[in-house]
């Protein structure tokens, strides 16, 4: 794999990869395949060893246990964070949220779906290397497989083994810890949405329903399919973001880069014999540790390539080396392109790109706090009756006749009082005061008169006012139409 | 397409487009033909079991008997079925209270007049307007003008029974001149417009008493009991208050006949009963006269 570029890196200094293809001859071998930067040999046994990105990693993973651990928070008698598909409500801690407010979890998408890309431009694909749950369930997998079958070397040699039940006993113990982790994904998944700890007691009395034993199984599945069998081929062949986030890279970014100039020429050390030169060898020592270690199986000596989730864990292989060989670390290192090129560092906060992301960030955030900060525990909405609009009454006034849809969000009892103001002499009727029990909807009609010679035009402005008896501080004011005829 | 294929050996087509995109023979997996043939199976099962091949005028029933039809009416009993049992104790209710009964308890209205639309729609609206807004000639029962009462019982009356309007031409004796009806047709515009003792219209108001109008519309243009005759006083009209329709309502009465036929120009007001006319008629009836009271001028 080596073999190309080292053959014409004596004659000039090499600007891109695809400078040293050899075009003359179209076959398969020699169009270039090798340079598909996919790992085509098997699973990807990637060799673990200790490091700062390796720290790094195992941290930004232990976030996920948040994840793990939130069904089981009680807040107020309740589970803290609770989805409530039933009850057409979410919980989230102190805060309901009901589907009328459900703009503000757009902003909270649009808010994450930004950060995603303001990462991404400053640093790479952070969160493909650190946050992912692929990533971090995949490397919890693996971590499994070592301690169960052992160090790399011996895993290949045992996959290439015929099938057998010696094979099947040693796999056995994995297969079993996956499944559980799996399992406990799939619960903890939907126990966001049907509480935990009914879901538990629910279990041991074979009680759960289709659609959650559907959903928890399918989940469960996915999980092992995905992080224990498919691997890095789903953040090669599957993930959109993968393919997004690299195009969001740019020559600014930060990522996980080869020194192609202090590297180049590669080559073993040897000892030099009496009347022999020294080949001029640059610092890379062609170990391939730093192939050795991917867990996506690329070589990052080709320069940033779509298999790459910049996890750094080849940084802490190629530091471990230089190390031992007594050369400056940073051989591979956190770089930019403009800065190989030689271009001053712009500072982040400078990047229109950065500064862009940044401000609809802002935006979102705004929105949600606003959202957030504002949330009414009522919900007023009128519909006014369309056949007829309006009804000519027997003392020369002009009826409209309204629908008052009062939705309590709160967790209290409402009642409901309406009252209308507007042009003079405008006289209501209202058939009831709602009664709307927490979470639900209760609806009242309403009458409004208004003289006719008091019109002034065909629409007019009326105010519907809604105010809870039992708490006069929960008000709400809704600016409707009174329609009359068209006036002559 | 190349003459001198330069991959002889690697089983393409020999379909070679810029140089080196070739198309290769390679056979789709087993398991995706296999999935294939099943299909093609699959098909002759299908053909024999469900309607298939169109016929001159018929077609291939299928061993099953189905049709969409029969499936339909199996669901629509099933949902039926559901809707008569989930909601078998409000229609007992609305069976065995009276409509008053009804009126006073909410949730039983709410449920009366919600499934009330569809029978409104079929069997009123077609007069009375799909919001009982009228239609010229048929009155409005949004509004607060009632010829028989707006009480939830007299409208339950009025369905249950019908109505039929009645006033002579020219008056009770019939014996008005063009003249006389011209100055009565000015006096009841008046009236509606709150200006009866204008002396403008004492002319008219004279003919109103000498026709004997007082009898069914009242000494002052209201009736006395509501037995169907307008209310004058008002700003609603039975019929058009433009000044010809009032001449033409006075000259030649509502439901006038003679011989057993309606008269040419007559107006008409019939309100037929609804007593055999609805399907369930005594649950109905009552349903849609709360439905007319809630729509917004019911007593």
């Amino acid at each position: 794999m080596s073999e190309e570029p080292k053959s014409n890196s004596s004659t000039g200094p090499v600007k891109s990869m695809l400078d040293d293809l050899d075009t003359s001859n179209k076959n398969l071998q020699h169009i270039g395949v090798e340079y598909l930067t996919v790992h085509t040999e098997g699973t990807v046994h990637a060799k673990r060893m200790p490091g700062t990105f390796r720290s790094l990693k195992w941290w930004a993973a232990s976030v996920w246990l948040f994840f793990f651990f939130g069904p089981y928070i009680q807040w107020d008698g309740r589970q803290a964070i609770w989805f409530d598909l039933e009850g057409r409500q979410f919980h989230i801690f102190g805060i309901t949220v009901l589907p009328q407010d459900v703009w503000v979890l757009a902003m909270i998408l649009l808010f994450y779906a930004l950060l995603l890309a303001a990462t991404t431009a400053i640093a790479g694909r952070m969160w493909c290397g650190y946050g992912c749950f692929q990533t971090v369930w995949m490397d919890v997998f693996t971590w499994i497989e070592e301690k169960v079958e052992g160090l790399p070397n011996k895993r290949m040699k045992l996959d290439k083994e015929p099938i057998s039940f010696k094979k099947f006993r040693i796999k056995l113990p994995k297969w079993i810890a996956w499944g559980l982790i799996g399992f406990l994904t799939g619960f903890t998944f939907v126990a966001y949405f049907d509480p935990a700890l009914d879901l538990w007691s629910r279990l041991f009395t074979l009680d759960w329903t289709s659609t959650e034993t559907t959903i928890i199984l399918s989940l469960a599945g996915a999980t092992v399919f995905f992080a224990g069998f498919l691997r890095e081929q789903t953040c090669i062949g599957f993930c959109p973001y993968a393919r997004i986030q690299g195009a969001m890279i740019d020559t600014e970014s930060v990522v996980p880069t080869y020194d192609y100039d202090r590297g180049e020429p590669r080559g073993r050390m040897k000892r030099v014999k009496e009347g022999e030169e020294a080949p001029e060898l640059g610092d890379c020592i062609d170990c391939n540790l730093c192939v050795a270690v991917c867990p996506t199986g690329v070589d990052i000596r080709k320069g940033q390539q779509f298999g790459c989730i910049t996890c750094g864990l080849c940084i802490d292989a190629c530091d471990s080396i230089m190390e031992k060989v007594k050369k400056p670390k940073g051989l591979i290192r956190y770089a930019s392109l403009a800065e190989f090129a030689g271009k001053p560092f712009v500072p982040f906060y400078k990047r229109p790109r950065v500064i862009t992301y940044t401000s609809i960030m802002a935006f979102a955030l705004a929105a949600i706090v606003y959202g957030i900060s504002t949330m009414s525990p009522l919900d007023v909405k009128v519909l006014h009756e369309r056949a007829p609009l309006f009804v000519a009454m027997s003392d020369g006034s002009i009826q409209n006749k309204y629908y008052v849809k009062v939705v309590n969000k709160s967790d209290k009892q409402l009642d409901a009082e309406i009252k209308v103001s507007g042009p003079e002499g405008l006289v209501f009727i209202v058939d009831k005061v709602v009664h709307v029990e927490p979470g639900n909807v209760g609806t009242a009609t309403l009458l409004v008169r208004i003289p006719k010679k008091t019109l002034t035009e065909q629409n007019t402005d009326v105010q519907i006012n809604v105010q809870d008896i039992n708490n006069p501080e929960v008000k709400e004011i809704y600016n409707s139409m009174f329609i009359g005829p068209r006036i002559r | 397409m190349a003459h001198n294929n330069p991959w002889p050996d690697e089983g393409n087509t020999g379909h070679i487009w810029d140089d080196d995109l070739r198309e290769l023979d390679n056979p789709p997996p087993l398991w995706w033909m296999l999935s294939f043939y099943a299909g093609f199976i699959m098909i002759v099962f299908y053909a024999l079991y469900y309607p298939t091949i169109p016929l001159p005028g018929s077609y291939t029933k299928g061993v099953a008997g189905w049709t969409a039809m029969e499936e339909y009416h199996e669901d629509y009993k099933i949902l039926n079925d559901w809707r008569e049992k989930k909601f078998a104790g409000q229609e007992e209710q609305l069976a065995a209270l009276s409509v008053e009964e009804i009126l006073q308890n909410d949730e039983l209205k709410t449920y009366a007049v919600k499934t009330s639309k569809v029978l409104f729609g079929d069997y009123c609206a077609a007069c009375h307007g799909s919001g009982g807004q009228g239609n010229p000639n048929f009155p409005v029962l949004a509004d607060d003008d009632w010829l028989y009462g707006g009480k939830v019982s007299t409208i339950k009356t009025t369905i249950t029974n019908g109505r039929q309007g009645n006033m002579p031409a020219r008056g009770m004796m019939g014996n008005l001149t063009d003249q006389e009806i011209e100055q009565v047709a000015d006096y009841v515009i008046a009236l509606s417009q709150g200006r009866g003792e204008d002396t403008s219209v004492a002319a008219g108001k004279g003919v109103f008493a000498k026709g004997m109008c007082v009898a069914c519309h009242g000494p002052k243009g209201k009736p006395l009991a509501l037995t169907g005759a307008a209310n004058l006083t008002d700003s609603i009209w039975r019929f058009s208050g433009e000044r010809d329709q009032v001449i033409k309502t006075i000259t030649y009465g509502v439901n006038v006949k003679k011989n057993g036929e309606l008269t040419a120009d007559t107006r008409e007001a019939v309100m037929p009963s609804f007593k055999g006319r609805l399907p369930n008629a005594d649950v109905n009836i009552k349903r849609l006269a709360v439905y007319v009271h809630s729509l917004g001028g019911g007593q």
